[in-house]
């Protein structure tokens, strides 16, 4: 499903060229659950923005579907990521002004739903994710663990293949955390297939399969 | 992505920042507002001064003695006088199909009296073609009979405020005054009506010009009004009244024909030069309403940073973010241009009760003018602050903080 071959990223700083990601290959089936780690400055965020087409390869193959994922144009690849991966980010990224209900709405009002259908598709994430009584809620007025868990929801509202979350819990207390991790592995039993980097090696021995990065490179 | 949730996504956004929302509207609401009130203002004072000369009459030349400088040809020789325009001079124009009907006039001043009453009163020497010339209307009886202008009558007829100052609520018709050392029976009151060439008609007595002639002792005229037979014969009326006086007066062309048309069509050129201009003026004001959009959309799109990632990531194409930028942008501009029509409309309102003799109101062509530029200022001013959010890199943008 995922499959990367010879990726390489380098980011330019200053004279100094860093190599953030050396001749990566990544194979990745359907429904795996797969635990990134590494030491912070390995290239695990890098990688995980090259899968979700929020970066662009310097070098490489990277096809998703046997789709040639390099080879299509940035609205073409904007589709892809409305329709078929979902992100899960450190710091939520919730937009700020939007209640809790209203940001789980954001990717189908973008997309072009009817109202109708957004709305009873929003009542059912609010549900399974432990939230109905949080609709109204702005992000200020919402708990970490909460936050994350509209994050999650909004990530999976147009039930995406891929789901990738990066450090989903880092930013969390451990109970609210272990609430979440829960919360993406139940996704990844029926079926999403899971890329999560984490620090926490008891997190990584979940995972169906660990993936080492060091400086740029999968060990 | 849906027009209505477009539009709903950027009102979101827009009141959610309050401050510089606020900013927007202002500046934009300053911009319409002056640009319709100082239009409509030139507007008025054209439609003013285009209705005062046309109060005149209609087809109307005036001729006055002596050559005016403005007219060009040649300066005036040395020891040359003008001579008088007199009562054949205008008799003689009558004679030219051009020509529909003239009216010679006499202007003094003189002491009305009827029973204890007295007042001094501008009085004009005519003859019964003046009341179709200046189109006059009467109040009551009737204007000076036709008959030989040469012949002055003992008739007069009073304007109404010499009517209401000297008889209050009597009749005049049928009275004698006194002009002067003279004595005139009213035959008629002119009806109320406004001003016209500086000339407060109501406060006037009309008598016969020969008589007026007499009164002052004088064979001299104060100018005479001619109306031509219609609007395109104007051109040829100056030429032959020019002909005419100049025959008579020894091939001098010792007068000026001045027509109404022309003083009109220049008055109605200089306001409408002017109304431009000032409207000019005040669209460098909704000029600089569109920098400050410009600077104000930037900050948005630097405040909104991480949430334009957000928006990438959730698979927003360029074209759709570029979209709601400018929603926003036209839609503060348009919010600012209500805002600004709305000051307008008060100021205009209030004017017009404080001046309800000046024809004051807003200019269709400035109120469409306004919203168009005021939607094109937030479209063009936004466009640029709306790429730059478009182009954002989404990774750059994320970790941001
Ligand atoms: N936009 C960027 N510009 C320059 N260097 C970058 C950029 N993004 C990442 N890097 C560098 O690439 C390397 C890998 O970064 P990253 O993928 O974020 O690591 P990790 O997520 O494992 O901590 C780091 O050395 C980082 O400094
Ligand atoms: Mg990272």
């Amino acid at each position: 499903m995922i499959y990367l071959d010879g990726i390489e990223r380098v980011f330019q700083v200053g004279d100094e060229a860093v190599h953030a990601l050396r001749d990566v290959h990544l194979e990745v089936k359907q429904g795996e659950y797969i635990a990134v780690m590494g030491p912070s400055g390995s290239g695990k965020s890098t990688l995980l923005n090259i899968i979700g087409l929020l970066d662009r390869p310097d070098r490489g193959v990277y096809r998703l579907d046997d789709v040639t994922a390099t080879d299509l144009s940035d609205d073409q690849q904007a589709a892809v990521r409305r329709h078929k991966i979902g992100f899960v980010f450190q710091f939520f990224h919730l937009v700020p002004r939007l209640s809790a209900s209203e940001n789980i709405e954001l990717p189908l009002t973008l997309a072009g739903m009817e109202p109708e259908e957004r709305k009873s598709r929003v009542q059912a994430a609010l549900k399974a994710f432990g939230l109905a009584g949080r609709a109204k809620h702005r992000p200020d007025q919402l708990s970490g663990g909460q936050r994350q868990r509209v994050a999650i929801a909004r990530a999976t509202i147009m039930e995406p293949k891929v789901v990738l979350a990066d450090e989903p819990t880092g930013n969390l207390d451990r109970a609210s955390g272990k609430d979440v991790i829960e919360i993406l592995e139940r996704l990844n039993l029926k079926g999403v297939t899971l890329i999560m980097v984490t620090h926490d090696p008891e997190l990584g021995k979940r995972a169906s399969r660990e993936i080492h990065m060091v400086d740029g490179r999968i060990s | 992505m849906k027009i209505e949730d477009i539009l709903h996504f950027s009102i979101r956004a827009s009141t959610g920042y309050r401050t510089r929302t606020l900013l927007m509207l202002l500046a934009m609401a300053i911009g319409v507002a002056s640009v319709v009130i100082l239009t409509s203002l030139g507007e008025g004072a054209r439609q003013y001064v285009t209705d005062r000369f046309s109060s005149l009459g209609a087809n109307l030349l005036i001729v006055l003695p002596g050559r005016s400088e403005t007219t060009g040809g040649h300066p005036p020789m040395l020891g040359e006088t003008p001579r008088d325009l007199t009562l054949d001079d205008a008799l003689a124009l009558n004679r030219s199909a051009s020509i529909r009907r003239i009216a010679p006039i006499t202007v003094g001043s003189a002491p009305v009296s009827w029973k204890q009453l007295e007042r001094e009163v501008i009085i004009l020497g005519s003859t019964s073609e003046l009341y179709e010339v200046r189109h006059l209307s009467m109040g009551q009886g009737r204007f000076l009979p036709a008959g030989d202008p040469t012949r002055g009558g003992a008739v007069c007829v009073i304007g109404y405020k010499v009517k209401h100052e000297l008889f209050s609520n009597q009749s005049p018709p049928g009275e004698w005054v006194r002009i002067g050392d003279r004595r005139f029976r009213v035959i008629g009151v002119l009806a109320k009506k406004g001003q016209s060439l500086g000339l407060d008609m109501g406060d006037v007595v009309i008598i016969p010009v020969a008589s007026a002639q007499a009164l002052f002792n004088t064979s001299s005229l104060f100018r005479i009004l001619v109306q031509a037979s219609s609007r395109e014969a104007i051109p040829r009326a100056k030429q032959v009244i020019l002909n005419v006086i100049r025959e008579r007066h020894d091939g001098e062309e010792d007068v000026t024909v001045v027509t109404q048309d022309a003083v009109l069509s220049t008055f109605d050129r200089i306001f409408t030069a002017l109304t431009l201009t000032v409207a000019g003026i005040a669209a460098i004001s909704l000029s600089v309403a569109g920098v400050l959009i410009m600077n104000v959309m930037l900050v948005a799109v630097s405040q909104r940073t991480t949430e334009i990632g957000l928006l990438k990531a959730l698979g927003a194409p360029r074209r759709q973010i570029m979209s709601l930028f400018l929603a926003e942008s036209a839609m503060l501009s348009l919010a600012g241009a209500a805002l600004g029509l709305i000051v307008a409309f008060t100021v205009i309102w209030v004017l017009a009760n404080i001046f309800p003799d000046f024809p004051i109101r807003i200019p269709l062509w400035a109120l469409a003018a306004a919203i168009g530029v005021s939607l094109l200022t937030g479209l063009v001013f936004g466009a640029l602050p709306a790429r730059r959010a478009a182009r954002l890199d989404p990774v750059e943008a994320l970790s941001r903080r």
